[in-house]
């Protein structure tokens, strides 16, 4: 795959005595989504943050656009570079925004480190921004604590673009979204992926989102990859216990809780 | 078990429009609006909305656990009682026969006693259980619950165990004093889609042994249709439609319930797009007059805004929609 | 006045209620009558005139005269600058100081941190006035000596509360996108941490200046801070002394007046603050607890 716009090779990371990331490798094609599924503890976060360069791996390499990453930057400009390769969408859309910035200034500030366009040139991108992300004028110019979550999310979305990434991580970007400003968020992202070919590294435990939004899937559990391949395929045919028992926990029409559930659980635990 | 309009004489809880105003930056502004639902005995009823829908008021206000300064009209009933003229030890008592599961459990226990503290605490002060019978309820109770090594597990404390786990301590105490009414505040929504199927199995299994009734409160459409007999559906501080569960998932009445359904994407196929609903969910006191929906519906017309639609029966349920019949023939029509 | 200015500034008086509205007021009197007060002052303040030595209030005189025949309220007008200018400028030295400290161990963390809280730690232990003293009988007396042991002594306080504050900040998602954009530290930290930290900032600066107010006042007391003749409260509180002794209290009452009422006002505006800004005020077991007195307090 000489295609893969962000490889991970071997990473691994330990903090102190617990390892929270072991043998992790996976690529991700240009303009590609790459959804990385798993329960709490699985590390699926602390690989996301590995690779933006908020935690330092304790062994393996991350390559993005064809450059090396596992090393701290050692300069301002290398930061803002790397800043252009990948951005991420965290979690919360409660504490992903400065309270006293408005959306457009906030888009606006990253656009002044990224880009030498003027003033006007500026507001005219962020316009085009937020036009992608569905915000209207009176929104971006909005305190944060007057925005919904899903709105502020989409700024979220809007500030990480404005660097052009050709990398987007989404770590459980719409897991605190009400279901029906989940969809539209969702669909932002679709639309987003198709007009600027951004490729998608997609962090979640939702696996129906994860089918929605994604072209492969990698299954993570205790730190370690436990199965691969392309999402359709996973979801509907599990190989991993693990797997078929993160497939069967998801409630749906015909779905019932059984205690047969627990016992997968032991075996799935007993087969790790 | 499945009774949409429930018998009178055996429902367990008897909510009658039920209006609820909180103090909020100054004014009272509502949260609830005219909500009236039934839950029978042994019954187990979901209650479905998105943030600011008023789920977990609803809840609330049947233990009587409302903000200070909140203004109630309506009824609630419980047992044939009006929660409302309890006072003191009966409203100890209402609380001890209806207790509630929390979204997070560890706010809800206290973190420097041990959960054997926790477990014996309740049944020693309302039915002066001597000590060494408590702890082996407790220890029997946990069993049941999917906890093994009662025993130890008495003698730790709530930080030493992980959510699912505490989650279950959660719901063993709430069993132990053998309620007839269980309110779950969306018990499983902090915790993993694993642990999430294990604890509801848990919750199912013994909540059907024991004939015990529950008003299940989550955001999850298809949890609650899952181990619910009816569901209701509430949004904006009112209730949009009540109705068994596996057809409200299938044949949404409410225009607002197949939104909510076709939001949400499928696990089994990839849709080109969601269908998605203009706007956000709003609360009681920002709604239209008129239906609260009308402003984000599909399929509004003039008179959505002009009247705002009570709950009428309708093809085995209940439902707040002018329109209701109409879309329910459109609807039906092709399928036969 | 920060915390004033930042108050009125963001039009949030009402969340002080009557209480903090009222003591908001009294600084604010207090400063005007500091900035205009040798304007105001009816007579000269070091005009001595034995012959009206405790003379009591007269039309001309409306607080008579202390034991050496000054004009009182003239004194009290006049001293209300150097009292308020003292404090002044320990509240700006040690808040800039403990501010610039938290925000870097916050932000640096590792050894860096570490090495900070040890240091910190170590100037903790000093009480500020036994500081300020010592100072004092090293350098000889005088009000920068004062000023500047006092700033000394508080670092710890405000940097400790601060750098718990800049830490939880720091973790928040907003400042990590920041640092995933390739922002660099100092433009972060000065666009978006400190704006963020202000309201937390003012609250303890007003806090603080009330400590500074006694803490300043005890130090002019024993003579080691701002020297007579030259127009104190704390000066004016040990010059009247041997007033009281011979019946004569009002310079003594009237400097020590001032004096609390202005300590408790801006006790009650940092308190007000700090509500507001979400964090806890007084950094310590109760509400009258102070920095700078050691175990003595």
């Amino acid at each position: 795959m000489s295609e893969a716009i962000l490889r991970v090779e071997g990473l691994r990371k330990v903090f102190g005595q617990a390892v929270a990331v072991e043998e992790v490798s996976f690529s991700l094609p240009r303009a590609g989504a790459l959804a990385v599924v798993g329960e709490s503890g699985s590390g699926k976060t602390t690989v996301a943050r590995m690779i933006v360069g908020l935690d330092r791996p304790t062994a393996g390499r991350v390559t993005a656009c064809g450059r090396d990453r596992s090393q701290p930057a050692r300069s301002a400009r290398e930061r803002r570079r790397r800043g252009g390769e990948v951005q991420i969408v965290f979690q919360d859309p409660y504490a992903s925004l400065d309270p006293r910035q408005s959306p457009a200034a906030a888009v606006e500030e990253v656009l002044r480190l990224h880009t030498r366009l003027d003033r006007g040139r500026r507001r005219a991108r962020v316009a085009e921004l937020a036009d992608l992300v569905g915000l209207d004028e009176r929104q971006m110019a909005a305190r944060p604590a007057r925005l919904s979550g899903g709105q502020r999310q989409r700024v979220a979305i809007a500030r990480a673009l404005a660097a052009e990434p050709r990398i987007l991580i989404l770590d459980e970007c719409v897991a605190a979204l009400d279901v029906s400003i989940q969809a539209q968020v969702l669909n932002v992202l679709s639309e987003v992926r198709e007009r600027t070919g951004v490729a998608y590294l997609f962090i979640s435990h939702d696996l129906a989102v994860v089918r929605q939004v994604t072209d492969d899937v990698i299954v993570m559990r205790h730190g370690s990859v436990v199965e691969r391949g392309p999402t359709g395929q996973v979801l509907d045919a599990p190989e991993h216990p693990y797997t078929r028992l993160l497939r069967a926990s998801v409630p749906g029409p015909g779905w019932r809780p059984t205690r047969r559930i627990t016992q997968q659980a032991k075996q799935a635990k007993e087969t790790r | 078990m499945s009774n949409p309009f429930g018998n009178r004489t055996s429902d367990l809880l008897d909510i009658s429009g039920l209006t609820v105003a909180l103090p909020l930056g100054g004014r009272h502004r509502t949260v609830l609006s005219d909500v009236s639902l039934r839950v029978g005995a042994g019954e187990a009823v979901g209650l479905v909305g998105e943030s600011g829908s008023g789920k977990s008021m609803t809840a609330r206000s049947i233990v009587r656990l409302l903000p200070a300064g909140a203004h109630t009209e309506g009824s609630i009933r419980l047992g044939g009682a009006d929660v409302a003229a309890l006072r003191g030890p009966a409203l100890r008592d209402l609380r001890r026969r209806v207790p509630m599961v929390f979204q997070d459990p560890r706010a809800h226990i206290n973190p420097v006693r041990t959960i054997g503290d926790f477990l014996t605490e309740a049944l020693r002060a309302h039915s002066r259980t001597p000590r060494r019978a408590g702890q082996e309820r407790a220890v029997r109770m946990l069993e049941e619950v999917g906890v093994a090594d009662g025993r130890r597990r008495l003698r730790q404390y709530p930080h030493e165990l992980s959510g699912g786990l505490l989650q279950r301590v959660m719901i063993a105490a709430a069993l132990l004093t053998e309620p007839h009414l269980l309110l779950a505040d969306e018990p499983t929504t902090a915790l993993d889609v694993t642990t999430q199927a294990e604890v509801m199995a848990i919750l199912d299994e013994l909540r059907r042994e024991r004939g015990l009734a529950m008003l299940f409160i989550t955001h999850d459409l298809e949890l609650a249709a899952a181990v619910c007999d009816r569901t209701a559906v509430m949004y904006a501080g009112r209730v949009m439609e009540v109705r068994a569960s596996d057809l409200l998932h299938q044949h949404p009445l409410h225009p607002y319930t197949a939104a909510l359904t076709a939001a949400r994407p499928c696990l089994d196929r990839r849709a080109e797009r969601l269908v998605t609903t203009a706007g956000r969910p709003l609360s009681a006191f920002e709604a239209p007059d008129g239906c609260p929906f009308a402003t984000r519906c599909a399929h509004v017309r003039q008179r959505c805004h002009d009247t705002r639609p009570g709950l009428r029966p309708l093809a085995g349920g209940q439902v707040a929609c002018v329109r209701a019949e109409e879309l329910h023939q459109e609807r039906a029509v092709p399928h036969e | 006045m920060t915390a004033v200015a930042a108050l009125l500034g963001r039009g949030r008086r009402s969340a002080l209620g009557a209480l903090g509205t009222t003591a908001a007021a009294v600084i604010v009197a207090a400063v005007v009558l500091a900035v205009l007060g040798p304007a105001l002052s009816p007579a000269d303040p070091d005009a001595s005139d034995f012959a009206n030595a405790y003379a009591p209030p007269g039309p001309a005189h409306p607080l008579g005269f202390d034991g050496q025949g000054r004009d009182l309220l003239a004194r009290l007008l006049t001293g209300a600058r150097t009292s308020l200018l003292g404090p002044l400028w320990v509240v700006a030295l040690s808040m800039t100081a403990g501010t610039v400290i938290a925000i870097v161990a916050a932000w640096r963390g590792g050894w860096l941190d570490s090495v900070v809280s040890a240091a910190l730690d170590v100037v903790f232990a000093f009480p500020g006035v036994l500081l300020a003293m010592l100072v004092a009988a090293v350098f000889g007396p005088g009000l920068s000596a004062a000023v500047l042991a006092l700033s000394v002594a508080y670092v710890p306080y405000i940097a400790r509360l601060l750098r718990s504050a800049a830490l939880a900040e720091r973790r928040k998602p907003y400042v990590q996108a920041l640092e995933v954009q390739g922002a660099g530290s100092v433009a972060i930290c000065l666009r978006h941490l400190v704006p963020n930290l202000m309201p937390l900032i003012a609250a303890q600066a007003t806090l603080f200046f009330g400590y500074a107010m006694v803490d300043l006042a005890i130090v002019s007391y024993f003579g080691l801070g701002v020297r007579p003749p030259a127009a104190d409260w704390g000066v004016m509180v040990a010059g009247g002394q041997s007033g009281v002794l011979q019946g004569y209290p009002a310079e003594s009452l009237l400097a020590g007046g001032c004096i609390v009422v202005l300590v408790v006002a801006f006790n009650v505006l940092g308190e007000r603050l700090s509500d507001d800004s979400g964090q806890s005020g007084t950094s310590g077991p109760s509400r009258w607890w102070r920095p700078g007195r050691g175990g003595t307090a």
